[in-house]
């Protein structure tokens, strides 16, 4: 355990300073301080980006894209360098390619009712993996349902990895698209995107990524992937709920129609007939999230200023500590154990069901996630109703680590 | 809040080692239960005899809280008369959501120890899904839902 601890010590990041970014983190929660640990489901905001979007309410809060007044040109302004930023975080080549949605999965309903419904017909196949998060299985079951084509999924391995024998025998059939999750939120599986995407086009197959659990974690290069659409959500990655974004290739933006209709997405209107705006606004009909928008871009100038790969090197340690630790405990086995995790831990204890383990750790101030984490197929397949999950973010401790483990003692105690 | 009133010892003890945990081949009604938030789900068997409820048991798998509320239901209504479930159905609900009337807790002996779900909003719908399950059973109703 020693030797953990050492490594943390010397990784880089000042870590009690950067806690003091996050307002929420200090305080207690029934009597004891809180332990945040549910940061797969959604991660805490720090005051660069609470400032930023408190700053736009106070100073120069507009409608965007139509008045000629000074508040408006200067929101508008703010709006499109949002833009132009989250771009730049992804590594677009333009910033016409990010859409602003509520978040990855509207981005995904987008591209299902906007790319494929046209594009489906029965007999075709939208291709998914057994690990997806329900944003990532229903939007394709809606369309299936809709043109007739079939949804099939890739198998999961025992450890939680995708078996790339049956990805390969799925993806010579050819289906329509594959949409697979970046990282895995319930399992922490980290998926070899860039292979899959690699080999998905060679059997021509447009590629979307879900990247609702990388985007905090890693350095996100589209151009490097290589795939076709890539979705994510600012509230995972320490911007405020309801601001996404779909990153896709200009050229697939702009022979897809549009999805809602409205203000904004329209150049022209008339009775019978109406001119649709360019990309990227043709798919943001009505008035935006514009300051979510403006806090999605200070988070990501907060993860850069912080350093994406510094942030990493912290949670891959966090990781293997809590990883240590749960599996030093009695009664305990860790779901999911691929060899390339984010810091996502899922565990069951031995008589011990996770909504008890939930409420008896949130007695200790201990926040964790307990469920089925909306990847029902998955646990399905793992033979599991629910499991307890644990996810670190670069801001979590290893006191807080132990902190947990005191508090699954306290529960075996209780109930096992 | 203490935890010591939502785990009650008999709650504990009711979820280690639930009683009528079984499945009955000739039931006279079987009503299955399922709580989709958290996946909890059980299956009530229950045998009625001449407006007696002879024989109750139940199968499935949740939370502790769940587990005992079960298995103190089986308990409690084996032997009784079949309008005793509507009756304790009603006196649960009002118990463990807190609404409706004041309920007394003594009548109600072992079952009382469920109260302390009621300060945990989170949990009331694990203690209450075997009741609208046998709710369900007596009426007839195959499949009940709590969401």
């Amino acid at each position: 355990m020693s030797t953990a601890v050492d490594k943390l010590d010397k990784t880089p990041l000042d870590v009690a300073t950067l806690r003091e970014d996050f307002p929420i983190l200090h305080q207690d929660v029934n009597g004891k301080p809180l332990c945040y640990l549910d940061n797969a489901a959604t991660s805490q905001k720090p005051r660069q980006v609470i400032e930023a979007v408190d700053r736009y309410y106070r100073q120069d809060n507009a409608n965007i894209h139509r008045g000629v007044h000074t508040l408006a040109e200067r929101a508008t302004a703010a709006y499109e360098s949002a833009r132009e930023r989250m771009a730049a975080f992804v590594n677009a080549t333009a910033s016409e390619e990010i859409v602003f949605l509520r978040g990855t999965t509207e981005a995904i309903n987008l591209v299902a009712q906007s790319w494929a419904r046209p594009r489906l017909e029965p007999g075709d196949e939208i291709l998914i993996t057994e690990l997806e998060h329900h944003s990532n299985i229903v939007p394709w079951q809606l369309v299936c349902e809709q043109t007739g084509a079939t949804l099939r999924a890739v198998e999961v391995t025992e450890s939680g990895e995708l078996d790339l024998d049956s990805f390969e025998a799925a993806i010579a059939r050819r289906p329509r698209l594959f949409a697979v999750g970046h990282v895995s939120n319930a399992l922490g599986t980290i998926n070899p995107v860039k292979h899959l995407i690699e080999r998905a086009h060679i059997h021509g197959v447009p590629v979307l990524v879900d990247g609702a659990q990388a985007a905090p974690h890693m350095a996100i290069d589209v151009q490097a992937l290589g795939c076709d659409f890539y979705a994510f959500s600012g509230h995972k990655m320490f911007a405020p709920t309801g601001i996404g974004a779909l990153w896709a290739r200009r050229e697939l933006l702009e022979e897809m129609p549009p999805w809602q209709g409205g203000g904004e997405m329209i150049k022209m209107v008339r009775i019978d007939r109406s001119l649709w705006n360019d990309i990227p606004h043709k798919f943001e009909a009505g008035t935006p999230n514009i300051a979510g928008a403006i806090g999605l871009a200070a988070a990501a100038d907060y993860i850069e200023s912080v350093g994406i790969g510094a942030i990493a090197e912290r949670e891959e340690h966090l990781l293997n500590y809590a990883t240590r630790v749960l599996n030093d405990l009695p009664g305990i086995t860790i779901v999911g154990t691929a060899e390339k995790k984010a810091a996502v831990i899922s565990f069951v204890v031995d008589n011990v069901h996770p909504h008890d383990l939930g409420t008896i750790l949130d007695d200790e101030g201990v926040a964790i996630r307990a469920g089925h984490h909306c990847a029902m197929p998955l646990m399905e397949k793992l033979g599991l109703v629910a499991t307890a999950r644990a996810s670190l973010a670069f801001y979590n401790t290893t006191a807080e680590i132990d902190t947990l483990a005191v508090a699954l003692r306290k529960a075996q105690d209780i109930l096992g | 809040m203490d935890l010591k009133d939502l785990y009650h010892e008999i709650i504990v003890d009711h979820n280690r080692r639930p009683r009528n945990f079984r499945r009955i081949e000739n039931a006279t009604s079987v009503s299955e239960g399922y709580n989709p938030l958290c996946g909890d789900k059980l299956k009530l068997y229950v045998v009625v005899e001449n407006d007696i409820i002879t024989d109750v048991a139940f199968e499935g798998s949740g939370c502790a809280i769940s587990m005992a509320s079960a298995s103190l239901l089986t308990e409690r209504l084996k032997g009784k008369p079949a309008s005793e479930a509507e009756h304790l159905f009603g006196q649960m609900h009002d118990l463990l959501t807190g609404q409706g009337n004041e309920v007394d807790t003594e009548k109600l002996g072992k079952l009382a120890a469920l109260e302390g779900v009621k300060a945990y909003p989170s949990r009331v719908k694990c203690a209450t899904l075997c009741w609208h399950t046998l709710h369900a059973a007596m009426k007839g109703e195959e499949v009940v839902s709590t969401e």
